[in-house]
């Protein structure tokens, strides 16, 4: 077993290569992009990033997905919390069929929401706004924000709960005082995740926008085929994407396997 | 069956190293009898563990050799040595029956199933798990999954030693009581080298013929434990056996008398002159102290605090600082908080920066 | 089990989750079901059709084809990644700074946007200016994923492999560190075999983990659209046309809403069905092993 280290070591390869190749463009020129085929950049350029940051059309995208990643994760963690609390804690009539039906949503194809998300958020007004992508994301989030907090509530004994109530707490300051510090670990794998699937999506989030709240991906995908062949900017725009990810890992990395443990992903 | 033997082993688990805070285990030399039942005895974190460990090959030392009968085993696989252990946790495997759980260790050697069948019915019975065969070993309560640990240990008739990594942490007291009782029948029945980890004073001395006691990584007494009780070697072992332990307190040594406090007593013994920096301490079990009127002759002290526990009373007394237990048998006579200390100098021991000096009788 | 406290008061808690879930999901799947009843010409003329959206569907060869695709998707996705994922989560390191190397490194890719996800491999297979593409053409073998079918699918298995794998991963090696060492110890005293410890203690111990991964990687696969979307666009031909692009396309593409409504009802359905039997079916296998044998 003396060579063990190199299965998972090929597989990071086989994983950074692809990331490689997209950095490695974004710092070329198109002219070398195109007329050359090279491993790594002859003429290194940093013209490609300086486009997405200074022309608006391009880095408003950021924002955008940001401000609706933020929203969501902000509302999921929120709404979650009390709901978990109560599955964890309680029982009440119907509660395992509204805890099964939420996770079916889990379940739902966001191609098959598209369309009436669009109608719907449109009849009400909310069409190509942050907050209208950032409740159609709650569809799957919220859900999943439940699970993993109902999970870590439930590995926090009862005990806690009765002295502090013994104790003259009320349950709202019980809850902000005591509780919520006990599962902090809990609410960050949670808001980790909810990033991470508000992050990655974007049918719903193409679908439900136009101008002013339109997230970087869908940006991405018509600059393709706008302008077609801007290859060295369109590679900047991804490595920009990967990076907020890369960052969030980076911090969260000691409670990831925590969560994975937990078996509630 | 082998007689076991630890030459110069020594355990560091950051490697080889000059430093004697890096090792677990400091140097040792021990033997261990074929057929005899050892604990191990110690607080946690003494290096008990590494050192079963070091036994069962789990762990290869730093230095030094295992011998098993005189043959050098330290490069031996664990599979090779012919070793049952069973740990803290009992560990079962979750998908087989009781059944496939005996019989795992024998058919991983490869042996027939007409051998196994028998054994492992006989094993089920002498250890009462025989209604149980056809289950998954994962419904059962914990002490009955001890008790399959212990007889995976157990259905190889040649092992060279069991040994026991405090198997009844987990198992609750009454049954702690029956399977240490059971664990005494198979020793007889099958005869077995065990050597039994614990941190437990009363199972230690239940258990063993022998028991040796470590602290920080050194063994401070191997002895039966009458020998522990009266006479520990280190005042380590004074204070880590017994309930209370030991009284141990600083005094001047002078021949055959020691004055504690300005307070003059007169030993059995006579000691030769120790140099003057040398720390030096008289211990005497709580036992052997015994509380008279302040009239009488002893050493004067106060009575702080007098604790009923059942059997007999624990008196807890002071000289100026220095604080003394005395368990005493009956309701004695006394009245007020003032009494005499009197000692058995028969069962008074003198230690030198902690270890035991033997004095001359006169 | 803890008994829980009966209180018909936390409902008051659930209530915000409640809401916002059925205002997200319940009213849009009014909708759908609203639409897969009728037919529309045009502007907010509709009129009732019945069952015939769905008797259509049933006989649609390009639904059927778009099923059978997903299926077969699906099913190679979960036989490649659910084995290679444990074979790799048993060769990742319990400690030391290889640990936080493999697993930082290694949830990268879940976190990048689907489409990037498929932009990436998009110019990475290129054979003018991908690494992948043009390694493959200047070795001679002939490539090219916007012509050849069997190209195409290659492309996507191997860049879901690429995104998804490393879920897998994550979740074995979760499963397999919560495994107590004296586990491992016994089974060296009772002479097992590699293979054995496998077999008796890994994966025994990684079943809970397993079933979520299965689950979630056939439910996701299932519901693929974005990657392949933007790799080939369906293409070439149909041939990498999945359910949900089928779908999008029949929606927003054609406007042919009551098909589609019709076809969004199946799939969910089709979707929550394979995930129940797969949990059933996971879930008795374990139970079996519990409880069978008496």
């Amino acid at each position: 077993m003396r060579w063990k280290w190199l299965i998972p070591a090929i597989y990071i390869f086989f994983l950074l290569l692809p990331i490689y190749w997209l950095v490695n463009m974004s710092l070329k020129t198109n002219d070398e992009i195109l007329s050359m085929f090279t491993l790594w950049p002859q003429d290194l350029t940093f013209a490609n990033y300086k486009v997405i940051f200074t022309d608006a059309s391009w880095y408003s995208g950021y924002i955008n997905s940001m401000i609706y990643v933020s929203v969501n994760v902000l509302i999921s963690v929120c709404f979650a919390l009390p709901a978990a609390y109560a599955f964890s804690r309680y029982s009440f009539v119907g509660d395992k069929h509204l805890f099964f039906w939420l996770l079916t949503n889990r379940m739902a194809p966001p191609a098959v929401f598209a369309l009436p998300f669009f109608q719907l958020y449109s009849s009400i007004g909310l069409f190509d706004t942050h907050i209208a992508v950032a409740l159609a994301h709650c569809l799957f989030n919220l859900p999943l924000a439940v699970w993993i907090l109902e999970g870590f509530m439930s590995g926090i004994p009862k005990e806690i709960d009765e002295t502090a109530f013994v104790d003259g707490y009320s349950w709202p300051r019980f809850f902000v005082k005591i509780f919520i510090p006990n599962i902090a670990s809990g609410i960050g794998v949670t808001a980790f995740f909810c990033f991470m699937f508000s992050w990655v999506e974007l049918l719903l989030a193409r679908t439900l926008t136009a101008v002013h709240a339109k997230p970087i991906s869908a940006i991405m995908t018509r600059t393709v085929s706008a302008s077609g062949l801007d290859w060295g900017v369109l590679a900047a725009a991804g490595v920009l994407t990967i990076l907020p990810g890369a960052l969030v890992i980076y911090f969260v990395r000691n409670h990831i396997a925590k969560g994975f443990a937990l078996g509630r992903v | 069956m082998a007689h076991i033997t630890l030459k110069d082993i020594a355990h560091s688990y950051t490697g080889e190293s000059d430093n004697p805070y890096d090792y677990a285990l400091k140097e040792l030399n021990l033997t261990w009898r074929d057929g005899g039942a050892y604990a191990l005895l110690g607080p946690s974190g003494c290096g008990k563990t590494t050192l079963l460990n070091i036994i069962s090959g789990l762990l290869t030392p730093t230095r030094g050799q295992v011998l098993f009968n005189d043959e050098n085993v330290t490069r031996l696989p664990t599979e090779q040595r012919n070793i049952a252990q069973i740990f803290q946790f009992p560990v079962i495997y979750d998908t087989m029956t009781v059944f496939q759980n005996l019989a795992f260790p024998l058919k991983n050697r490869g042996r027939s199933k007409t051998e196994i069948e028998p054994r492992v019915i006989e094993l089920a019975r002498m250890l009462g798990l025989e209604k149980d065969l056809y289950t998954k070993a994962q419904h059962l309560t914990a002490d009955a999954k001890q008790k399959i640990s212990l007889g995976r240990g157990l259905i190889r008739q040649s092992v060279n030693a069991i040994l026991f990594d405090e198997p009844l942490t987990v198992i609750d007291p009454q049954m702690k009581w029956e399977l240490r009782s059971q664990l005494k029948y198979l020793h007889k029945q099958f005869g077995f080298t065990m050597i039994y980890v614990t941190h437990d004073q009363t199972e230690a001395l239940t258990f063993a013929d022998e028991v040796i006691v470590m602290y920080e990584g050194e063994i401070v007494q191997v002895g039966t434990p009458e020998a522990l009780f009266e006479r520990p070697e280190h005042t380590f072992v004074g204070y880590f056996i017994g309930s209370p332990g030991m009284n141990i307190t600083p005094c001047e040594l002078q021949g055959n008398r020691i004055v504690i406090e300005g307070h003059e007593i007169t030993l059995d013994c006579t000691y030769t002159d120790q140099p003057s920096s040398a720390k030096i301490e008289v211990g005497i079990r709580p036992e052997y102290l015994r509380l008279a009127p302040p009239q009488e002759k002893g050493l004067p002290v106060k009575i702080i605090k007098i604790d009923d526990i059942g059997r007999h009373k624990i008196a807890r007394v002071a000289v100026n600082e220095r604080i003394f237990h005395v368990v005493m048998p009956e309701i004695s006579a006394m009245t007020g908080d003032h009494a005499s200390l009197a000692f058995d100098t028969a069962h008074t021991n003198i230690y030198v920066n902690d270890h035991l000096i033997a004095g001359e009788r006169p | 089990m803890i008994q829980k406290q009966v209180n018909q008061k936390a409902w008051f808690m659930v209530l915000p989750v409640f809401l916002l879930v059925a205002f997200s999901a319940v009213i849009p799947l009014m909708t759908v079901v609203n639409y897969s009843f009728q037919d529309t010409f045009g502007s907010n003329q509709f009129f009732w059709v019945g069952m015939d959206w769905f008797r259509d569907l049933m006989h649609s060869e390009r639904f059927h084809d778009a099923f059978l695709r997903q299926i077969a998707f699906s099913s190679i996705i979960l036989a490649i990644e659910i084995p290679l994922g444990i074979a790799i989560a048993l060769a990742m390191p319990r400690k030391g700074w290889g640990v936080p190397v493999c697993l930082i490194s290694m949830s990268l890719p879940l976190l990048i946007p689907w489409n990037v996800v498929g932009t990436i491999w998009q110019i990475f297979g290129r054979v003018d200016i991908g690494l992948l593409g043009h390694s493959l053409a200047s070795m001679g073998i002939d490539y090219n994923y916007t012509q050849d079918p069997i190209a195409a699918w290659i492309t996507i298995i191997v860049m879901d492999v690429w995104h998804w794998t490393s879920l897998v991963v994550l979740l074995s090696y979760a499963g397999l560190c919560s495994i107590p060492d004296a586990y491992y110890q016994a089974a060296k005293i009772d002479g097992a075999s590699r293979i054995a410890v496998f077999r008796y203690i890994q994966l025994p111990k990684m079943q809970g983990v397993l079933l979520i991964a299965v689950l979630l990687r056939f439910m996701d696969s299932f519901m693929i659209y974005t990657e392949p979307f933007v790799i080939t666009g369906g293409g070439p031909g149909n041939s990498t046309t999945f359910m949900s692009i089928d779908l999008v396309k029949m929606a927003v593409g054609q406007f042919d809403l009551g098909p589609a409504a019709a076809m969004s009802l199946v799939y969910f359905l089709i979707i929550l069905l394979l995930s129940w039997i797969f949990y059933t079916v996971m879930s008795n296998v374990g139970e079996e092993s519990k409880n069978g044998g008496a």
